[in-house]
C-alpha cells in the first residue's frame, strides 16, 4: 500500500522538481558552461560540506547533553532550537553581524582588551553563518535518535553495569551511525543551494556560488539553458551526496522496545561538566544574535505599518496549507523506504537541491499560456513550499519511520492491519514525536519563505517575507526589523503548537 | 424570488460593462508597487482620468524585470514596462518587443538624453552615502588609499551593483581593473541587493555604501534625520536613469501613451521623489519637496550610451570578478 502509493508521490515529486528544469533547458540560448562556473561549483561544495561537518559535529555533542541532563528551562531550550532555522536570511545575517561584526558585541569585546578586531567575512564567516542557522536542527535530529532508543537497551546497558565507554561502543555510536549521515546530507543540501547568507558573508566574488550563477544567467544573460544545466550540476552534486550518506548508513538493530520511559546513563564528575559547558557554550552562541533580532525588532513593534497584517494572515493561510501536504506526502515516502523502495531516497531529497530560480522559471513557463501567473500566486506559493520542504519533514521521518517497520511491519502484516486502521492504531501513536516535529517545521518555513514566489507575486496579498522585503526596500528598516521579529514570533508559535503537539505524552 | 431574478438581471447587465472598462497592465519592479512606493498614488491619479482599471505587476526587482519580458516574450499581458535603467535597455530593445514611444517628453536631466524606444520617468546619481560626521575621500582612488570600509552591491543580481561596474568604467576606462583592485581591501563585502547593502550600513557595518545622493532625503524627510549625507566624486557621480516603454504587442497602445504622458504630468512627477526617492525626470511646477535643496550636487554627471553599456558590461564584469576573487 504504502509502497503503491509512495512510488505514486514519488513521480508526483520529480516530475514537479525535475519538470520545470527540462522545461528551462529546452528553451533557446546558447547553454554551456566555463571555467568560472567550475570554480563556482567548488566553492560551493566546499563551503557547504564544510558548514555540514561543523554544524553536525557541534549538534552530537550538544544533543547528547540535552538528551542525558535533565535541568530547569530544558524543554524551553529544545523547543527554541527551532527558532534560527526559521529566520528569514537577511535577519538571521544581520543578527549575527550583531554579535560578531564590526560594530558587534564580539570586537567591542576584543576592542576593550586592547586587541585588533576580527572580520566576520570570508569562508570562516559563512560557515558559522551555516553553524548558527543548522546547528540546531542537526541537534534536534540527532535528538530524535538518542530518544528512539528503547528503554529496554537502556536497562539492559545498565543491569550488564556498562561504562559510558561500553555505552558510547555499544548504544549511541551503532544509533549515530544511523542517524548520522541523514543529518549531515540534509545540512549538506541546504547549504548547497545557501545564497544570500554565502553571498553576504563570504565576503566578494571569489565567494561565487552556483546559484549565483544561476541569478546571473537568467537575469542578465537569460541564457535559459546555461541556468538549467547549472541547476543540474547542483542536482547532481546533491545526488552524489545521498548515495554516499545511504552508503553509510546502517540501521542501529536494537529491535522493538516497549515504550517505557527510562532515562539515559548520566555519569557525574568531568562527563557533566562537559555536558553541561556544551549546552552553556551552544545557548549563548544561539541566543545572542536572537537576542539581538528581538532587540532590532522591539521599537518598531507598536507602530507597525497596517501593511503588515494581511501579509502576515496569507503566510499564515500558506503555512496552514503547507504543512499537512508536505507532512503526509513525506509519511508516505518514509513508510515506503522503510519497506525497502530504495530508489524513492533521491527523489525525496530532489527538492532540497533544486534551484528555486529555475524552479520558478520552468513554473512560470509551464503556467504562463494558459493563466496569467499573478492569479496562481497563492496555489503555487502553496505547491512550491510544501514540495521545498518536504525533503526536511522526510528526514525528520526516516530514522522513526524505519524502526516502526523493523518493529512492527510483520506483526502488523499478520494481523493485516492496513490503511486508515494502521495508520489510527500503529503509525500516528508511534510517530507522533517526529510528525509534530515536521509539522511544526514545515509550517514554520512555510511562514518564513519567500522563495519562489517571486515570479507569481500579485499586486495584492503579499506574503509577510514579501512585506518585509518591501519594507527595507523602501528605506524602512526599522519597520522591517519590527516585521521580522512578528515574522520569527509567528513562524515560532506555528512550529511550537505543532512540536508540543507530538511531544505530548513523551518525556524528552 | 423576483428580486433573484431581478438581481441575476441586473447581474448579466452590469458584466459587460465591467468588462468594457479597459485594463492597462504595468508590469514594474516590487518596490514601486509597495504601499511605500509609488504605486498606490499613481493608480488614483491616473484611474481618475482615464476611466480605466490601471494594473500593477510585479515582477522582483529592477534586474528581474527584463527577465520577465523575455520570459513572456510577445505573449505577454503587459502592456506597459517600468523600471529598467540604461544599463538594461540595449538588450530590452534588442528583444524587439518594444514600439518606439512617439512622445517629446520635457525633461530636466543633467545629460541630453534620446531614446526612441523608452522615456525616462525619474532619475539619480549613485553615490557613497555615510555620516555627516565622516570625512569622506574625493574621488575612487582617494577611497582606495584610505582604510575606509564600504559595502556595495553584486552587479551580478543588482541594478546598483551594475550601476557601480559602469561607474568605474566611464571613469577609468582600461585603469578601471587597477582601481578595482585597490580598492579590494575597503571593500567589506558584496550584497546581492540594495537592502542588504544599506541595512548592513546603518548597523554601523561598514562607513559608507553604495546608493544615491537622494538617500539622505529620506532620512530628513521621513525621520528628522540629518545625519547622513553623500560623497561627490570629482570624475563625476554615474546616474541611474529609470525608463519605461510600451510594448509593441500591447492590445491598448493608445492606453499605454496616456499612461506614459501621466507619468511625466506634475501629479506623477511630484510623487516620486518621497516615494521612490529619486528626482523628477520633469520637475513639476510646485517644484523639488522641501529638504532636497540641502542634497549635495555632483558637478559632473557620468552616463554611458545604451549600447556602450551593452558592449561593456561583459568585459568589465569579468575585470570586477577577477580583481575581487583573490
Amino acid at each position: 500500500m504504502a509502497r503503491r502509493a509512495g512510488a505514486l508521490i514519488a513521480t508526483g515529486l520529480a516530475a514537479l522538481t525535475l519538470g520545470p528544469v527540462a522545461v528551462v533547458l529546452a528553451q533557446a540560448g546558447r547553454g554551456g558552461v566555463g571555467t568560472a562556473d567550475l570554480a563556482a561549483l567548488r566553492f560551493t561544495v566546499t563551503q557547504a560540506a564544510l558548514s555540514a561537518l561543523a554544524s553536525t559535529a557541534c549538534a552530537v555533542p550538544l544533543a547528547r547533553a540535552l538528551a542525558r541532563r535533565r535541568f530547569a528551562g530544558r524543554r524551553l531550550m529544545i523547543t527554541a532550537l527551532g527558532a534560527p532555522f526559521l529566520l528569514p536570511v537577511i535577519v538571521a545575517v544581520l543578527g549575527l553581524l550583531a554579535v560578531f561584526g564590526r560594530a558587534g558585541l564580539v570586537n567591542d569585546g576584543l576592542r576593550l582588551l586592547g586587541l585588533a578586531p576580527v572580520s566576520i567575512f570570508g569562508l570562516g564567516g559563512v560557515v558559522l553563518a551555516h553553524i548558527f542557522l543548522n546547528m540546531p536542527l542537526a541537534t534536534r535530529m540527532l535528538l530524535q535518535g538518542w530518544q528512539a532508543i528503547p528503554a529496554e537497551r537502556l536497562r539492559l546497558a545498565a543491569s550488564l553495569d556498562f561504562r559510558p565507554t561500553d555505552f558510547w561502543r555499544h548504544i549511541e555510536a551503532p544509533m549515530l551511525r544511523d542517524v548520522l549521515p541523514g543529518v549531515l546530507l540534509a545540512v549538506f543540501a541546504i547549504c548547497l543551494t545557501s545564497f544570500a547568507v554565502v553571498l553576504i558573508l563570504g565576503g566578494g566574488p571569489a565567494a561565487t556560488t552556483v546559484e549565483l550563477a544561476i541569478y546571473q544567467a537568467i537575469r542578465f544573460e537569460f541564457d535559459l539553458p546555461r541556468a538549467a544545466t547549472l541547476a543540474l550540476m547542483q542536482v547532481g552534486t546533491c545526488g552524489l551526496a545521498v548515495a554516499l550518506a545511504s552508503f553509510f548508513t546502517t540501521p542501529g538493530g536494537f529491535g522493538a522496545g516497549l515504550d517505557r520511559q527510562a532515562d539515559l546513563p548520566a555519569s557525574g564528575g568531568w562527563r557533566q561538566l562537559i555536558d553541561f559547558g556544551a549546552i552553556g557554550l551552544a545557548a549563548t552562541f544561539l541566543a545572542l544574535p536572537i537576542g539581538a533580532v528581538v532587540l532590532r525588532g522591539l521599537p518598531g513593534l507598536a507602530s507597525l505599518p497596517a501593511g503588515v497584517w494581511p501579509g502576515l494572515l496569507t503566510s499564515l493561510l500558506v503555512a496552514l496549507c503547507t504543512a499537512p501536504l508536505a507532512v503526509s506526502a513525506a509519511l508516505v515516502l518514509a513508510l515506503a523506504r522503510a519497506q525497502g523502495a530504495r530508489w524513492l531516497e533521491p527523489v525525496a531529497m530532489l527538492p532540497m537541491a533544486g534551484s528555486q530560480l529555475v524552479l520558478g522559471t520552468g513554473l512560470f513557463l509551464l503556467v504562463f499560456p494558459f493563466v496569467a501567473p499573478p492569479d496562481l500566486a497563492v496555489p503555487v506559493t502553496i505547491l512550491v513550499t510544501a514540495v521545498m520542504a518536504l525533503p526536511f519533514a522526510y528526514r525528520i521521518l526516516l530514522p522513526e519511520a524505519r524502526v516502526l517497520v523493523a518493529d512492527y511491519g510483520r506483526l502488523a502484516e499478520s494481523l493485516g492491519l492496513r490503511g486508515w486502521a494502521a495508520l489510527r492504531l500503529l503509525i500516528l501513536p508511534r510517530l507522533r514525536r517526529p510528525l509534530g516535529f515536521a509539522l511544526g517545521l514545515t509550517a514554520a518555513l512555510a511562514v518564513g519563505d519567500l522563495g519562489v514566489v517571486a515570479l507569481f507575486a500579485a499586486e495584492h496579498g503579499a506574503t509577510l517575507p514579501l512585506v518585509i522585503s518591501r519594507l527595507m526596500a523602501a528605506y524602512r528598516m526599522e519597520a522591517a526589523a519590527a516585521a521580522s521579529l512578528l515574522l520569527v514570533i509567528a513562524a515560532f508559535g506555528v512550529f511550537w503548537i505543532c512540536d508540543r503537539w507530538g511531544r505530548a505524552g513523551a518525556e524528552l | 424570488m423576483k428580486s433573484l431574478k431581478f438581481a441575476a438581471g441586473l447581474a448579466f447587465v452590469a458584466t459587460p460593462v465591467a468588462a468594457e472598462t479597459p485594463v492597462l497592465n504595468v508590469l514594474t519592479y516590487d518596490s514601486f508597487v509597495s504601499e511605500w512606493g509609488p504605486g498606490p498614488a499613481i493608480e488614483t491619479g491616473f484611474e481618475a482620468e482615464c476611466s480605466c482599471d490601471l494594473r500593477f505587476i510585479p515582477a522582483g526587482d529592477g534586474a528581474a524585470l527584463l527577465a520577465r519580458v523575455q520570459l513572456e516574450g510577445a505573449k505577454t499581458d503587459a502592456d506597459v514596462v517600468l523600471g529598467l535603467d540604461t544599463n538594461l535597455t540595449a538588450a530590452a530593445r534588442e528583444t524587439g518587443l518594444f514600439a518606439p514611444h512617439g512622445q517629446a517628453p520635457k525633461l530636466d536631466l543633467p545629460v541630453a538624453f534620446e531614446d526612441a524606444n523608452f522615456v525616462p520617468y525619474d532619475w539619480g546619481w549613485f553615490a557613497f552615502v555615510h555620516n555627516r560626521t565622516l570625512d569622506a575621500p574625493k574621488n575612487f582612488r582617494d577611497l582606495a588609499g584610505s582604510d575606509l570600509k564600504i559595502v556595495i552591491q553584486d552587479p551580478r543580481s543588482s541594478t546598483p551593483g551594475l550601476g557601480l561596474l559602469m561607474w568605474v568604467k566611464a571613469a577609468y576606462g582600461d585603469e578601471a581593473a587597477q582601481v578595482w583592485k585597490d580598492l579590494a581591501d575597503n571593500i567589506v563585502t558584496v550584497t546581492p541587493g540594495w537592502s542588504e547593502a544599506y541595512g548592513m550600513f546603518l548597523e554601523g557595518e561598514a562607513d559608507m555604501v553604495l546608493s544615491y545622493t537622494t538617500s539622505p532625503a529620506y532620512h530628513l524627510i521621513s525621520e528628522q534625520d540629518d545625519s547622513k549625507t553623500a560623497a561627490v566624486f570629482d570624475e563625476g557621480n554615474y546616474m541611474q536613469v529609470e525608463v519605461m516603454g510600451k510594448l509593441a504587442a500591447s492590445d491598448q497602445p493608445e492606453l499605454a501613451d496616456r499612461f506614459m504622458a501621466y507619468m511625466l504630468s506634475d501629479a506623477a512627477q511630484a510623487v516620486l521623489p518621497t516615494t521612490n526617492w529619486m528626482y523628477p525626470a520633469h520637475v513639476p511646477a510646485e517644484g523639488l519637496p522641501k529638504g532636497f535643496e540641502t542634497l549635495v550636487q555632483p558637478t559632473k554627471s557620468l552616463l554611458l550610451g545604451a549600447d556602450e553599456a551593452e558592449a561593456l558590461r561583459a568585459p568589465a564584469l569579468e575585470e570586477w570578478r577577477a580583481a575581487l576573487a583573490r
